[in-house]
């Protein structure tokens, strides 16, 4: 990847400041995803985009110490997260990926309807990121 | 989850628990936590004999993938809790010996018990499972695992041919019992063992029986190493001996006995089953006693010994399928008793030959050899592995008092028995089968006393061992000498166990059988008879076989002891080698054109041929609904974009239009209110186009595309090909939709997303809800694409390739 050594520290700046936007914008992509457009799948590309734009505007070192990832890693735990919560229904003698939810009415939230699918799904979004991010940075990285 | 399922991953979990505390544990052997684990195991089986008395049985049910069938449904009965009892049992005491046989600052330890438990639960598994397809899973995992075990010592180039040709055999034979098991899931439309008895007149109507029972067959007779399956047994011995003295006398060959014994009920009754079980057994019983008699290694006689004598146990299971065929349920109790025998049996031959593999990894261990010529004169040097040797020995040469005289006089009266069987010409060649086995039992006699007087009688040659010959520790000793003292204690009391635990196998073997009429009454005398001359010949026989070996062990049939069957293996072996040489070299080219010919080129003829043999071609262009006008537009523009990429020459310019492609079709999913695609696409887009430019500056230069006109002309057939396929493909199932009145999927989960699953975003609920097995393989399949990146980048290949 060509690094930007650019010291336009206004396009330094707004980047910034986009990427907080983006990344807070993937978490409600994420959340939003059961009952609105979004889910894992869209939120961690678009994690993986905000990664993306600090590996573009910083120096490689600069972006290695911001994200202190191993992105195999997060791969890895990634399936592994998904894969454990799609074993919990054998447990109760259900079929294996069966998801579980119900409504609780906590103080504070409200209403709120906690299900199995957001570990399952918060795997798959690990999967992305770590996929998405690993590819990139390898090629980037390659001389 | 059951206790009868956590008993079954306990194995398992433990396997990954050994691993990680194994570095901690470094002062203290790692047996000694292992065998808390088949000892919990065991005494928790014992406890469950009360569920199986009187042929009782315990069917717990776990659903796994119910939509195809498959649930992980534990059946405990007579014969799982035999096994599993044996499994465990002698699991315990394996562990126990080889706690003393492994030193454990030279081996890696964690190494050998995480595969000894690997295979301690997967043999649970197969003998605790009602489901087929779970049996089959576990089935593989005990030729993996003991793949593994065999080439523990992976140093050592035997113990590798041997591994391989062990897994190379047996799980060939597991894929054809998986299809047989198929063909009986067409027919009856389950899997579960205990249905399939209900549907017994419906298999044995089948067109598929034969096949069915052939394969299934096919997958007992290699594990159990059958004739002409046998050849892999002596290699596995390249094992270390806890490994063999468990894999090959009590549990893992066994397991192809225990297929038999469990399909019993379900294949029994015809001729075929009758007749393949017993020629296969009395060919293997023959040809394992006189093979044995020509080897020179003490494991060798051994693990010949064990095929013929798994070879007997067919023959018993055989004879006694016989009692499926009767019209009273007093004929068919005549025969059963041939499989109170071949249970009986199975039984004895665990414990004696439990410990005769115990005490020839003794001698091997303490004087560091195990070949008959260099050997001889331990009696003195070795007291207490000599009187386990005689025991051991005497058994299975069908000796009094010893508990295999018991079953080996059982099978000269079941083998008297069939010249008056009255079914499928038994009578008329039941003589011949009784003949060969006792022939064959003369055999088995000759290589009992070779072993025994070659080892411990004669003169000790100090100069033939490296060692310093002694006798082995205490610790060592304990296992064999329980087993041991196993075989005295059944002789004279042969009926100690047979109430609990040998009459509910038999009953579950036989379950249309009155459970409380299986039983025999066993005694070590029954007075003169057939039987017992028939004993005696064999002991006489034999004795002069023995005395005049001298002479004919210099026939070059007897020189020669690898098997016969070897050679065929090796040939197969590189043809097999040769042919995918010449198959790599055609088709792994290196070079990403090739493979993406290749590719295209299945999926068009794949895709084209069910087509046409489904008759689906449909051209309909009968519009449903008007389109606004700027579809039109974005249509448009994508058909021009499209086009226009065959006229760039710049490859960022190629870029930036894919990109334009890309985007258009994020737009039109926008338009027909399909949010998530469009989303994802459009972040897929942008990822892209930002790899792409990362990529730039390695990519080949855009040049005039090379090669000859036959290989352009291919290109651009394929190209067009699979655009028209596609085209088709969409065309027809736009008709299909829309002519056949279809009712689209989409109904049921806009009925249902928000009941069942809690969600309102379909799309989403279908991904992690309806659907999380397809979406956790896709994005294992991302994983292993990124992994693959990384390694494509990291190590580079060297040469004319452009991947």
């Amino acid at each position: 990847m060509k690094y930007s050594k650019s010291h336009d520290v206004m396009q330094r700046i707004l980047i910034t400041i986009t990427i907080y936007f983006l990344v807070a914008f993937s978490f409600y992509l994420f959340f939003a995803g059961h009952n609105n457009p979004g889910g894992g799948f869209i939120g961690g590309l678009m994690t993986a985009s905000a990664f993306i734009l600090i590996y573009v505007i910083f120096d490689r070192r600069v972006a290695n110490r911001i994200i202190r990832f191993s992105y195999p890693g997060i791969l890895a735990t990634g399936l592994f997260v998904s894969l454990f919560v799609g074993l919990i229904g054998p447990v109760f003698g259900d079929a294996m990926f069966t998801q579980y939810f119900d409504y609780f009415d906590l103080p504070f939230f409200g209403e709120v309807e906690l299900t199995t699918a957001v570990p399952f799904d918060f795997g798959i979004y690990l999967v992305v990121v770590g996929m998405a991010m690993a590819a990139t940075v390898t090629i980037a990285e390659d001389e | 989850m059951s206790s009868l399922h956590l008993a079954i991953l306990l194995p398992f979990i433990a396997a990954i628990v050994i691993p990680l505390i194994y570095p901690l544990t470094k002062r203290l052997h790692t047996g000694w936590i292992t065998m808390l684990i088949p000892a919990a195991l065991f005494a928790y089986f014992v406890s469950r004999l009360q569920d199986t008395a009187n042929g009782g049985s315990v069917l717990e049910e776990m659903a796994w993938v119910p939509s195809l069938d498959i649930n992980f449904d534990a059946y405990l009965d007579g014969l799982g809790l035999l096994f599993a009892l044996l499994i465990t049992g002698i699991g315990v005491l394996v562990v126990l010996y080889s706690i003393f046989y492994l030193d454990k600052t030279k081996e890696q330890l964690a190494n050998f018990y995480v595969y000894l438990l690997m295979f301690m639960g997967a043999m649970l598994g197969i003998v605790l499972s009602d489901n087929l397809m779970v049996l089959y899973i576990f089935w593989e995992i005990t030729s993996l695992s003991s793949a593994l075990l065999i080439s523990y010592w992976f140093t050592n180039k035997g113990s590798i041919f041997g591994a391989r040709k062990s897994m190379l055999i047996t799980v060939f034979g597991g894929f054809a019992m998986m299809a047989g098991f198929i063909l009986l899931y067409m027919e009856t439309g389950t899997f579960s063992i205990q249905a399939l008895i209900d549907q017994r007149d419906i298999i044995m109507a089948s067109p598929y029986f034969i096949p069915a029972m052939i394969l299934v067959l096919l997958g007992a007779f290699t594990k159990s190493a059958q004739f002409p399956f046998h050849f892999w047994l002596p290699d596995a011995m390249e094992a270390p001996t806890p490994v063999s003295a468990y894999l090959h006398s009590a549990t893992m060959v066994k397991a192809g006995i225990y297929l038999v014994a469990r399909m019993t009920p379900i294949f029994a009754g015809a001729p075929e089953w009758f007749w393949i079980i017993v020629i296969t057994g009395l060919v293997t019983l023959t040809w394992g006693s006189i093979s044995a008699v020509r080897q020179k290694d003490l494991k060798g006689i051994l693990a010949f010994s064990t095929i013929s004598q798994l070879g007997l146990l067919m023959i018993l299971l055989g004879l006694g399928s016989a009692s499926f065929t009767g019209d009273t349920i007093d004929e068919n109790l005549v025969y059963s008793a041939a499989i109170f025998t071949a249970v009986l049996h199975l039984f004895n031959h665990a414990t004696f030959k439990g410990s005769l593999f115990m005490a020839v990894g003794i001698i091997d261990h303490e004087s560091g050899t195990r070949n008959i010529e260099k050997l001889g004169g331990l009696m003195t040097i070795m007291p207490v592995t000599f009187t386990i040797s005689l025991v051991g020995l005497a058994s299975m040469a069908g000796i009094p008092p010893f508990n295999g005289f018991i079953s080996k006089e059982m099978f000269f009266t079941e083998l008297l028995q069939i010249t008056s069987m009255n079914f499928s010409g038994v009578e008329t060649w039941g003589f011949v089968i009784l003949v060969v086995a006792w022939i064959a039992s003369i055999f088995t006699f000759l290589y009992c006393a070779i072993l025994f007087f070659k080892t411990f009688f004669g003169k000790f040659e100090k100069a033939n061992f490296s060692k310093d010959v002694h006798e082995a520790p205490l610790g060592m000793l304990i296992s064999p000498v329980l087993l041991g003292g196993l075989v005295i204690v059944l002789g004279l009391f042969p009926n100690l166990l047979i109430p609990t635990v040998i009459e509910p196998a038999v009953a579950s073997i036989l379950p249309h059988l009155p459970a409380d009429q299986l039983a025999l009454d066993l005694s070590l005398w029954h007075g003169v008879n057939t039987e017992l001359l028939m004993s005696l010949g064999v002991i006489g026989f034999g004795a002069t076989l023995y005395m005049t070996y001298p002479k004919w062990k210099k026939l070059s049939v007897m020189q020669q002891d690898r098997d016969p069957f070897n050679s065929v293996y090796d040939k197969t072996l590189s043809g097999l080698s040769t042919g995918s040489e010449w198959i790599t070299n055609v088709q792994m080219t290196g070079r990403l054109k090739d493979y993406f010919t290749y590719m295209l080129l299945f999926i068009v003829s794949i895709l084209t041929y069910s087509f046409v043999r489904s008759d689906s071609f449909t051209l309909s262009f009968t519009p449903t609904e008007e389109a606004p006008v700027f579809v039109y537009g974005i249509i448009f523009l994508l058909v021009i974009s499209t086009l226009s990429l065959f006229f760039i020459k710049e490859r960022v310019k190629l870029i930036i239009t894919v990109g334009v492609v890309g985007f258009l079709m994020a737009l039109l999913f926008a338009v027909f209110s399909a949010q998530d695609l469009a989303m994802t696409q459009l972040l897929i887009e942008t990822v892209t186009v930002v790899l792409l430019l990362l990529a730039f500056r390695h990519l080949p230069e855009v040049t005039q595309e090379t090669g000859s006109r036959v290989r352009k002309s291919l290109h651009v057939v394929l190209s067009v090909g699979v655009g028209l396929l596609v085209f088709l493909i969409g065309t027809a199932s736009f008709a299909l939709r829309n002519d056949a009145n279809f009712t689209p999927i989409a109904e049921y989960f806009i009925e249902n997303s928000y009941d069942k699953a809690g969600g309102e975003n379909m799309v989403n609920v279908i991904l992690v809800d309806f659907r999380g097995l397809d979406t956790i393989l896709e994005v294992l399949v991302l994983a292993i694409v990124a992994l693959a990146i990384l390694m494509m980048v990291k190590l580079r290949f060297k040469g004319g390739e452009d991947v």
